[in-house]
């Protein structure tokens, strides 16, 4: 990521340079580092971040203190003995109802949701968005529009009409039907995303390999899928950090053994048994976050470009 | 001529078959989910359905019943607050930090991933978050009392008043950072010599943005004000983090209403009731959108 970052500013700086030999010296002139305006400019933008921070720096402290020592005092103080025994106690020793097992569980159960939704929204949408884009047939503009607009109606408004259908198929309440209700509430913005992708390649290259003789399906595999893997990283990213964080459908869909890991965090933490331990709840907290936080860190500009991409282009 | 074209034709519907074929799981996700999930429960929210959906009509029963349900009026009335509050906030703050990153600034990719990663979050870890920090005895208002001000109050969680503002306090945290995103990529979007021009003119540059930036941001502040709309009104898992709707029901909203009247109170006539009022909340906002956004470009 560093790499390409690098990367980046050089070419902008080769740019610049070719710019300038063009045209002559342009811009201001060089102001110097310490003004008022550059103090007030980071002052702000400082104090802003170390806001956006706070929450971050309050779970990680937390979770490293023993209670004792959460009891006594201040919620933003370091902890002055580091402990990891409530991450072990997250992660393992947690009780939600009569589950003593701990986070596990639930980290596991969404990781098997996780794949396969990802896996086959995805497959689903990128053949709508591609075939959306390159293969127009009657219907097909409205049928997208239903879906973008679709995309703002309250999940509340259609997830009884879901709860049937899946339960004439016979797969209420099983890992098939969260995969499902994935695919169907992650089409809206993944199809949008392929179309607009597959619509701004050149269609010259669609119209060849048409003239060539290949069909719908050798077109896909063959030329659409290999240049469109960075959309693919993309609609990965979207994906993943959606259906991790998904709460709603997890509660309606899903039975109390198989409840992904955000629905089992809220119970550990809002449970109204027994004595607070707040160190272990921001633990779990903690724990539930990383996988998406991870996903952010690591993919930087792409997740980015994954929102504004359905936002903007929208 | 005419009498041999029909024969020739190939039959519209066979035509690209495997593409219609491929298409087949979106056009029952649009028609089959989208467009007759939403009419049905229209449909069914005037019978009155209980523990499983009966087709026995009642008018406007339904519906009369729920605005006579105090815990509706209140959900309602913590949506418009939330609802406008957290508009008028996370566009505002949104636009001012896009513009202060927009200042050729250093460390820009820092910054940018300090103030988007709550976005990734979810808003179970949100509100879990925002509940800790919140909490009157070691929290905010513990912390200001135990420096010496014994009478410091802020403990929005357990306040029936003023529960709505810490659910936005942690709302706006989480939501923020994407309005920056959106504003920045619209700011990016503004041609140089624009700014040159207000420069030569020797416009200040608050004034640039007032007057000539922000009108030239039409279309980045009504996307973005849809995406926070839509978002607004779905807001459910943060409420259930963060206080469980609680104290007593003061910081309950719409959502909640739905989830609760379906699945626990088994009562899915009410559900479907409050459900349609959300749909219709939303088709005020998406509407005046769609046609500005649409109907804008055929005339222009």
């Amino acid at each position: 990521m560093a790499n390409i970052s690098t990367l980046n500013t050089t070419a902008a700086g080769f740019d610049a340079v070719s710019d300038q030999v063009a045209s002559g010296p342009r811009g201001r002139k060089p102001r110097r580092v310490v003004s008022g305006r550059n103090i007030m400019l980071y002052g702000t933008l400082f104090v802003a971040a170390l806001y956006y921070l706070l929450p971050l720096y309050v779970m990680v402290v937390t979770s490293l203190k023993g209670m004792p020592e959460v009891r006594m005092g201040n919620i933003f103080a370091p902890p002055m003995e580091i402990t990891f025994e409530p991450w072990v106690k997250a992660w393992a020793e947690a009780c939600t109802g009569l589950n003593c097992d701990g986070l596990s569980r639930g980290f596991w159960n969404s990781v098997r949701i996780l794949i396969p939704s990802v896996v086959v929204s995805i497959a689903v949408a990128s053949v709508s968005g591609y075939s959306l884009a390159n293969w127009r047939f009657k219907g097909s503009e409205l049928f997208f529009s239903i879906l973008i607009i679709g995309a703002f109606i309250p999940y509340q408004v259609m997830i009884y009409p879901v709860v049937i259908a899946l339960r004439e198929l016979g797969v209420y309440g099983t890992l098939t039907g969260l995969v499902i209700v994935h695919t169907i509430f992650g089409m809206p913005i993944l199809t949008l995303l392929f179309r607009n992708y597959f619509a701004s390649l050149p269609v010259e290259l669609f119209k060849a390999a048409r003239i060539d003789g290949a069909g719908f399906w050798q077109i896909y595999f063959r030329i659409m899928l290999p240049m469109a893997l960075p959309i693919f990283v993309v609609a990965m990213i979207l994906q993943v950090t959606g259906i991790w964080n998904d709460f709603l459908f997890g509660v309606v869909f899903t039975r109390p053994d198989v409840y992904p890991m955000t629905v089992q965090l809220n119970n550990i933490v809002n449970s109204v048994q027994g004595v607070k331990e707040y160190n272990v709840n921001m633990a779990a907290t903690l724990l539930t976050g990383a996988v998406p936080l991870i996903v952010y860190f690591l993919s930087g500009r792409l997740f980015v470009r994954g929102i504004a991409a359905g936002a903007v282009k929208g | 001529m005419t009498g041999l074209a029909p024969a020739k034709r190939p039959n519209q519907l066979f035509r690209n078959l495997t593409a219609k074929i491929a298409s087949i799981p979106m056009i029952l996700i649009a028609l089959g989910i989208f467009l007759g999930g939403s009419l049905w429960t229209v449909v069914y929210s005037f019978t009155n359905s209980k523990l499983l959906p009966r087709a026995t009509f009642v008018g406007f029963d339904q519906f009369e019943r729920l605005w006579a349900s105090s815990r509706w009026i209140i959900s309602i009335q913590n949506l418009a607050i939330y609802g406008i509050l957290s508009l008028i906030f996370s566009m505002v703050i949104g636009f001012l930090l896009a513009a202060l990153m927009d200042q050729k600034i250093r460390f820009e990719n820092t910054f940018r991933t300090i103030f988007l990663y709550p976005f990734a979050l979810s808003f179970i870890v949100t509100g879990l978050v925002w509940q800790w920090i919140l909490n009157p005895e070691f929290g905010v208002q513990g912390i200001v009392r135990s420096l010496g001000w014994e009478s410091f109050t802020f403990d929005p969680l357990y306040n029936p008043d003023i529960v709505i503002y810490g659910i936005l306090i942690a709302g706006l945290w989480q939501g923020t950072g994407l309005v920056m995103c959106l504003m920045l990529a619209g700011l990016r979007g503004i041609d140089e010599d624009i700014w040159k021009a207000a420069r030569v003119d020797g416009i200040p540059m608050w004034r640039t943005y007032l007057f000539i930036v922000i009108p030239m941001m039409r279309p980045v502040f009504i996307t973005t004000l849809v995406i926070i709309a839509s978002g607004i009104v779905k807001v459910y898992d943060l409420v259930v983090a963060q206080t469980s709707g609680g104290p007593g029901n003061a910081s309950e909203v719409p959502a909640k209403y739905v989830y609760d009247y379906m699945f626990q109170a088994q009562n899915l006539g009410q559900g479907f009731a409050a459900s349609t009022m959300m749909l219709l909340t939303v088709a005020i906002i998406i509407i005046p959108w769609a046609y500005l956004e649409f109907g804008g470009k055929k005339r222009g």
